[in-house]
């Protein structure tokens, strides 16, 4: 195994850790390499160096330590029944890599997984000293994205959280049930109990130490998790609790969601189909209405019937369309709660309407000019010498504004 | 992105022509701005010229009236030096008629829908979109070795932007030799000094890097098949920036082939499982005993209830619950505390009174005399209930249903410890310890005897004092509840 060269580890390696989305290499502290002479810098926004076909975004050298694992979750192509080649890096080679790529702008930093060998223990140690020689030994500043074995001791992780922006725990599946059954040896008590130890290690640090006045670095970019979609039967407004949940009790940066992908070599207790790409697209979309919008996350899906988000149209618009008694909205006098609610209007163009209509009234023509599009608002808004009338609440609304946004989509 | 400067100071027939030392001579345009405006000149009346060569060129402006004032708001100074770097020519005429206009109308930038104001935003946003995306597909390549390493990268942004953006590549990579080549300038950092060059050309590049072949085997490799999105990488990495990515050239191919790779994923049948999969099962997943059902009525110590409690099933709080909060205390304490339920630090940490009730509770022993390591505290329902908000959890009360499931456990923590005395804090822990609704505050100081002839001491629960605002309100229900805890160690006592 050793005497493979570093480029079949690379791509048996990095093809191991592909189906992780989280990618971001964002929301850590600021930090640069002027004082320190050496390589690297953070700023609040990651960058995406570059852009798979698949159309996410290349920040972080995203690999596995090793894709020998002992456990057997039967989505995962690392799973220790499936037969995929295995390799091992050695600390040494991921270190070279990280710095190789960083010099030469391919990346923002680092995201280390890996699986478990031996013991959690053991795999949880390798990545944490390939995070301190990378900041000790090379005098990295870049982004280090460490995934946290759940069964590992507090100790490593307490190490994990000195040297890495953001550590991680995937919590896999929804529910408990789903991880039970696709992920055997897992124990949700287990993922759940790591997620609180995280959460209380980065309050405990936030407060400056009583000796040093100074607060301790401890992952200044949070923690997040990832759920997979589709590999088990939970619905989409399960899914939205589960993540709720998780943002409430541990308070993570992001939960990420991953439409279940199919893997070579997969299980058979799997649906073998195309990942539901836009059924992911959706949950985030809900997720960001949630986080920014003001939305509890029952309201979203309240009175559907299937509780699940509609495919060709985006959440908002589905619940405007299930709530049409709070609409129309004038534009020129609501306040920010009541605007965050109209469809097709996001945060920034809200701050325009804001600061503009000090200083004159807003017409229908003036908004579209602000926004991409004025098809999905007009039933839903007020305006200067523009009302929607009886168009709000027409029959077949719905069919309308979507062929009227249909090739405004993306996909 | 170079265009040529057209030279129309001949055919000019505007009463002013400004020459600028260069396209980026923001100084330049900014000065002779205000020397115009405050003198009245007309946007019409002006032609901005860049100078070519090395020539310099004097302006000859009108003079400023003593009395003129101009007051531009510090904003529009930061937006406009962003938007000069726009290689559109028309931007220091259009910068100046901004200048004019505020003049009369100061609060033009906050006008969101009109004209100039949004011209400004989207060249302001697309001088942004071009150095991010600099920082971000910049390629470096390095030549030599040891001390003579340096690393040399060729890019075309689309505007004037390499002087603004090269602190950036400066505070990145302080412990390299690095230059960034562009048509229009070079900027290069020697390890102390950063030094801003004419530009050049990409053969001035070296023509590759060994490296290259290991980020092209991740980038083809770190790339999903089953996800094909092209639209969507092309939005973010537009063609135009393909020549000068070494990752690109894989990226037709990569769409070529994705769609049978995945069909090809589907289509295959799973396989049996690898060879070493039965090894690692038996070795490190011993098949497990079945769980221990929690019902089991066997426990003869606290610590064994606790384990016991652990896998909790006998109401649905566990779902949203991070664990099972449990009593904690000596196994033969002579007083139980008995509290509603854990909240959110309880949760997070295991263990009961931790949170900002259990701080008051414990001071107020403490000031009572009692000692908490010498107590047995706990919870009427032992997992968190809540509503989740956004990063906050709302406590939720426990309904009779799941205090009625839970007293399962406080009945076997009673049995075990044997107490001399229950306290019951607040309604909820009255209610599973005397079996019915007690009205706290009417029945507050008595002392119950159960059927068992357990005695339960009924009090508030301390949070309740938590939430009082008026100070002086606070202080009398915490003197209130000293007096309680006062009598509760009289009672422990007799």
């Amino acid at each position: 195994m050793s005497a493979l060269p570093v480029r079949e580890k690379l791509a048996i390696l990095s093809d191991a850790a592909k189906y992780d989305a989280s990618c971001a290499s964002s929301g850590s502290a600021k930090r640069d390499s002027l004082k320190s002479g050496g390589i690297g810098s953070t700023e609040g926004m990651g960058i995406c160096h570059s852009y798979a076909p698949d159309g996410r975004c290349i920040s972080l050298l995203k690999i596995l330590l090793t894709n020998f694992c002992i456990y057997d979750c039967s989505y995962c192509i690392n799973r220790s029944s499936s037969n995929v080649r295995r390799a091992r890096f050695t600390i040494d080679e991921v270190v070279r890599l990280t710095m190789d790529f960083y010099r030469r702008n391919y990346i923002e930093g680092l995201f280390l997984s890996s699986g478990v060998i031996r013991s959690p223990d053991e795999t949880m140690g390798e990545m944490v000293e390939v995070a301190r020689r990378l900041r000790l030994d090379e005098k990295f500043s870049g982004y280090i994205h460490l995934k946290t074995i759940p069964e590992s001791s507090p100790e490593l992780i307490e190490k994990a959280g000195l040297y890495a922006d953001r550590l991680s725990i995937n919590v896999e599946l929804p529910t408990d049930e789903g991880v039970r059954k696709l992920a055997p040896e897992k124990k949700p008590e287990t993922i759940r109990l790591s997620m609180a130890r995280l959460r209380r290690k980065m309050e405990e640090k936030a407060e400056p130490t009583l000796r040093t006045k100074k607060r301790e670095r401890f992952a200044p970019g949070g923690q997040s998790t990832q759920m997979i979609i589709g590999a088990d039967k939970t619905s989409d407004d399960g899914i939205l609790q589960a993540s709720a949940r998780l943002y409430g009790s541990y308070h993570l940066r992001r939960v990420y969601y991953s439409a279940f992908s199919p893997i070579p070599d997969s299980s058979s207790s799997l649906p073998l189909q195309k990942p539901a790409l836009m059924r992911e697209h959706r949950l985030y979309q809900a997720d960001w209405l949630i986080r920014f919008y003001g939305f509890s996350q029952p309201e979203i899906l309240a009175g559907s019937s299937d509780g699940m988000l509609d495919l060709a149209i985006d959440p908002k618009l589905a619940w405007a369309l299930r709530n049409r008694g709070r609409f129309p909205v004038d534009i020129n006098s609501a306040d920010r709660e009541a605007l965050l609610r109209i469809p097709g209007l996001g945060t920034k163009v809200i701050a325009k309407i804001l600061a503009t209509r000090h200083h004159r009234r807003l017409r229908l023509e003036d908004v579209g000019r602000l926004c991409h599009s004025i098809a999905k608002l007009r039933p839903f808004i007020i305006a200067e010498g523009w009302s929607p009338g009886a168009l709000t609440d027409k029959q077949g609304l719905r069919d309308k504004i979507v062929r009227s946004c249909e090739q405004l989509s993306l996909f | 992105m170079q265009r040529p400067t057209i030279r129309t100071d001949e055919l000019d027939l505007a009463p002013h022509i400004v020459w600028l030392d260069s396209q980026t001579d923001f100084a330049g345009w900014r000065d002779a701005a205000r020397q115009l405006a405050l003198s009245g000149t007309r946007p019409e009346d002006i032609s901005w010229q860049v100078t070519t060569g090395s020539a310099q060129r004097q302006n000859s402006l009108p003079a400023v009236p003593s009395e003129a004032r101009l007051v531009v708001p510090r904003e529009f100074i930061e937006r406009a030096e962003t938007a000069f770097c726009h290689s559109d020519p028309g931007r220091f005429a259009f910068l100046y008629r901004f200048v004019w206009r505020l003049r009369l109308e100061p609060k033009l930038l906050a006008i969101a829908s009109d004209g100039d104001t949004r011209r400004l935003e989207t060249m302001e946003k697309a001088v942004r979109r071009d150095i991010h995306k600099m920082r971000a597909f910049v390629r470096f390549r390095s030549i030599g070795e040891g001390t003579d390493e340096r690393y040399v990268a060729w890019f075309e942004p689309d505007h004037f932007i390499v002087e603004r953006n090269a602190a950036f590549f400066v505070k990145r990579f302080t412990g390299m030799r690095w230059t960034i080549l562009t048509p229009h300038a070079s900027a290069d950092w020697d390890g102390e000094r950063l030094a801003i060059g004419p530009g050049a050309t990409k053969g001035d590049a070296p023509a590759q890097d060994d490296t290259e072949a290991l980020w092209r085997t991740y980038f083809e490799n770190i790339f999903n098949p089953a996800r094909l999105k092209v639209k969507a990488m092309q939005k973010e990495m537009p063609k135009k920036y393909w020549r000068n990515l070494p990752e690109a050239s894989l990226i037709p191919e990569l769409i070529a082939g994705a769609d049978k790779v995945a069909k090809d994923m589907i289509a295959r049948m799973p396989t049996t499982p690898a060879p070493h999969h039965a090894k690692i099962q038996a070795k490190h997943w011993p098949r497990r005993e079945p769980d221990k059902a929690p019902e089991d009525d066997d426990a003869s110590s606290i610590s064994e209830l606790r384990e016991a409690a652990e896998g909790c099933r006998r109401c649905p709080l566990w779902r949203n619950a991070t664990q099972t909060v449990f009593g904690e205390g000596p196994d033969d304490a002579k007083v139980v505390f008995v509290g509603e339920q854990p909240g959110d630090q309880e949760d997070l940490a295991g263990k009961p009174f931790v949170g900002p009730a259990g701080k008051v509770f414990d001071a107020i022993l403490d000031d009572a005399g009692v000692d908490r390591q010498k107590v047995y505290v706990t919870n009427a329902v032992k997992h968190f209930k809540f509503e989740p908000r956004g990063k906050r959890r709302i406590h939720s009360k426990p309904n009779a249903g799941e205090v009625r499931a839970c007293r399962w456990w406080i009945d076997r923590e009673l049995q075990l410890i044997k107490p001399d005395l229950v306290v019951a804090l607040g309604a909820t822990a009255a209610q599973s310890l005397l079996g019915n609704a007690v009205p706290v505050t009417k029945m507050r100081g008595e002392v119950m005897q159960r059927e068992d002839g357990l005695r339960v001491f009924i009090t508030i629960h301390p949070s309740f004092i938590l939430r009082i605002r008026e100070p002086a309100d606070k202080e009398a229900e915490r003197e209130r509840f000293l007096q309680d805890m006062k009598r509760v160690k009289r009672l422990m006592a007799a």
